[in-house]
């Protein structure tokens, strides 16, 4: 069997590849380019996938992450680049041959085959190296083992929730041993809890099999939370890869700062290497003076009793840990906050005029 | 007005004479101009005893309407199969261009008069057509003989399969077949092990349908025939000619036969109606 289930001792001795001894990517894309009529989906890509990496493609719709996913699976083609698998040059390799294990969002199982029937279909139909019908039964077994559904074999896909379907849709991906497994917004059709237990899973599973695993995904909170690393897409171009905390504590760009994090954006004006926008001041190592925009989240606002943007009120929800308050800028316009709550300051009431103090943010030069 | 809103009727409901009326309508109706001529026909051709009727149906000309009958049937129905099966998965998996065009296509014999549809098939192929000359040189009859019969009933029945099976694979999109594409099934085996299981229902459907009307099909069938007795006469024609010949027992006893084929087919397709829920849902 190409993959033994680690004990959790094993898997923490196991290292997920390192990647300065690393060969060679386990995927590499070669400034890929993807045209659909006159729409360019994908514009001049370059990415390294790590092998054994679990990595996130993170943009909003319409930013080409599909289609990227697509292109690495072969159910489409570059119009420009390259892709390559390891040392393979599968650009223009049909999906049947590429060995990728291919998650839909909607599933995609075959209805009138039962579960383990659906499991097993890579296996049944090989031409080289099919497996004996004792193997396969037994790698089955394994599979949905490996994703908690041991005794559901018999059933009927129509016969499952939501979340056992995805489940059995990762099962038959794996069972080819692919060498890279793909996920199309794998948890997108399923309800809040479920994608959480889900999320966890999919982490546990990609931690005992080790497959190079790129998920797409619209929700930033699932790529930060589940992946190693983190690429952000926009309009068909990479804006940032890196670590999740990158991402959120280093974003490279202005689309990046404000896609991540609940940022708000502040126009501004930056002089001598300082960011001033009403009420606020940031600094801003190394920019050249002139217009630029500013992004603070959320948790970067502190009470302030001098200085400060002054906001109005508008809701304090109820919350544990940091206080949370909706109020709106001087212009109408809403904004979050998440405040430390402070020994012998008032929590603010609606209606209240406050002042808020940006402790952090990013400041990049305006387009 | 508190006994009032108590006692209303419940919302949406007719009031039980509406409703029996309309039943009555609805029922009568079908009996009227439905059943009551379906049994005529079998009264007719049972009316002097079951020995005419079967005595009818054995002489040579009816025995060879019957068998033309089902030759053609048993040619056109899988032509059309195969031919239904290709198109709507070409127009449903695929994009190219034309495409709209092409749909358009499929439904001509829907719109085409049948005998339009005849008339076709003797210009092109008869001796006055444009292959009428190179036909009789090469001693090959079309028109008046089996094969202007057989391709007269493919095109009549020719959208049956087709567009039975369209909409249901679009509904079905392309998910499944690239999921077995991606876990490495070549073409061929993506289609016999997973697009075909999703299609049979209608497939059977279409496959019905195409045959009620390949079997029954008068006016196309008319024009290119030739009404040559024992060669060119089909079931429905036989009926015509047994008819005009004052022969009301032999008339009706083939009428009676054919109707026996089409209700075999309607039951056929009840029966599967009431199976394909249950079945889609255990994958029978």
């Amino acid at each position: 069997m190409a993959f033994d289930r680690p004990e959790p001792s094993e898997t923490a001795l196991t290292p997920v590849a390192d990647p300065t001894t690393a060969p060679a990517a386990a995927i590499r894309l070669d400034r890929v380019s993807k045209l659909f009529g006159r729409f360019a989906a994908l514009k001049g890509v370059e990415l390294e996938v790590r092998p054994g990496e679990l990595l996130a493609v993170l943009g909003p719709s319409g930013s080409g992450k599909t289609t990227l996913l697509r292109l690495v699976a072969g159910l489409e083609f570059p119009d420009e680049g390259r892709i390559l698998f390891g040392d393979d040059d599968v650009t223009l390799t049909k999906a049947s041959d590429r060995r990728v294990g291919f998650v839909f969002q909607q599933y995609a199982l075959f209805k009138h085959m039962t579960v383990a029937k659906n499991v097993a279909f890579g296996l049944d139909v090989r031409r080289k190296d099919k497996p004996s019908r004792k193997d396969r039964d037994a790698r089955v077994a394994e599979l949905l083992k490996l994703v908690e559904l041991g005794d559901l074999g018999k059933r009927f896909p129509l016969q499952l929730s939501g979340g056992q379907r995805q489940r059995v849709a990762l099962a038959r991906a794996l069972a080819v041993s692919p060498r890279v497994l793909l996920l199309d917004e794998p948890f997108g059709a399923l309800d809040a809890t479920v994608r959480k237990s889900l999320r966890r899973e999919l982490r546990r599973i990609h931690d005992a099999t080790q497959v190079t695993t790129v998920f797409i995904t619209h929700d930033q909170e699932e790529a930060l939370e589940l992946s190693d690393r983190v690429v952000v897409l926009n309009e068909g171009r990479i804006e940032q890869i890196g670590t999740p905390d990158e991402i959120l504590n280093a974003p490279a760009t202005a689309f990046v700062a404000g896609f991540v994090g609940q940022s708000n954006a502040f126009h501004g004006e930056v002089r001598a290497e300082v960011f001033r926008a009403e009420g606020m001041t940031l600094p801003a190592p190394g920019l050249a003076d002139g217009p630029a925009e500013a992004f603070v989240r959320a948790d970067q606002w502190a009470l302030s009793s001098g200085k400060g943007l002054e906001v109005k009120v508008l809701r304090v929800p109820p919350s544990a840990g940091l206080l949370r308050v909706e109020v709106e800028d001087p212009h109408g316009r809403p904004l979050e906050a998440a405040l430390l709550r402070a020994e012998g300051v008032a929590k603010p009431a609606v209606g209240d005029k406050i002042r808020l103090r940006a402790t952090g943010g990013r400041v990049f030069p305006s387009p | 007005m508190v006994d009032a809103t108590l006692s209303a009727p419940r919302v949406g409901r007719d009031p039980a004479w509406v409703k029996g009326l309309i039943l009555t309508l609805v029922v009568g109706f079908i009996v009227l101009f439905l059943v009551a001529p379906l049994a005529m026909v079998f009264a007719g051709a049972l009316s002097k005893g079951a020995a005419p009727f079967l005595m009818a149906l054995g002489q040579p000309d009816s025995l060879s309407a019957i068998r033309l009958t089902l030759i053609v049937a048993a040619i056109a129905v899988p032509f059309n199969a195969v031919f239904g099966i290709s198109a709507a998965w070409a127009i449903a998996k695929h994009r190219f261009p034309g495409k709209a065009f092409l749909i358009t296509l499929i439904d001509l014999p829907f719109s085409v008069s049948p005998v339009v549809a005849g008339l076709i098939y003797v210009l092109v192929f008869g001796l006055q057509g444009w292959f009428g000359n190179w036909l009789s040189d090469h001693d090959i009859k079309i028109v008046f003989a089996v094969p202007g019969i057989i391709l007269a009933t493919i095109f009549v029945t020719f959208p049956f399969v087709a567009r039975e099976l369209i909409p249901l694979m679009q509904a079905q999109g392309t998910d499944e077949e690239e999921a077995a594409a991606t876990l490495g099934a070549g073409g061929l085996q993506t289609f016999w092990r997973v697009t075909t299981p999703n299609i049979r229902w209608g497939l059977l459907y279409g496959v019905l349908l195409s045959n009620a009307r390949a079997m029954g099909e008068f006016g196309a069938v008319s024009v290119v025939s030739g009404h040559i007795r024992g060669l060119t006469n089909t079931m429905p024609l036989h009926v015509e000619i047994l008819y005009n010949e004052y022969d009301f027992v032999g008339a009706f006893s083939v009428a009676a036969l054919l109707c026996l084929l089409a209700i075999v087919t309607l039951v056929l397709k009840a029966v599967l109606e009431t199976l394909e829920p249950e079945a889609s849902r255990h994958g029978l």
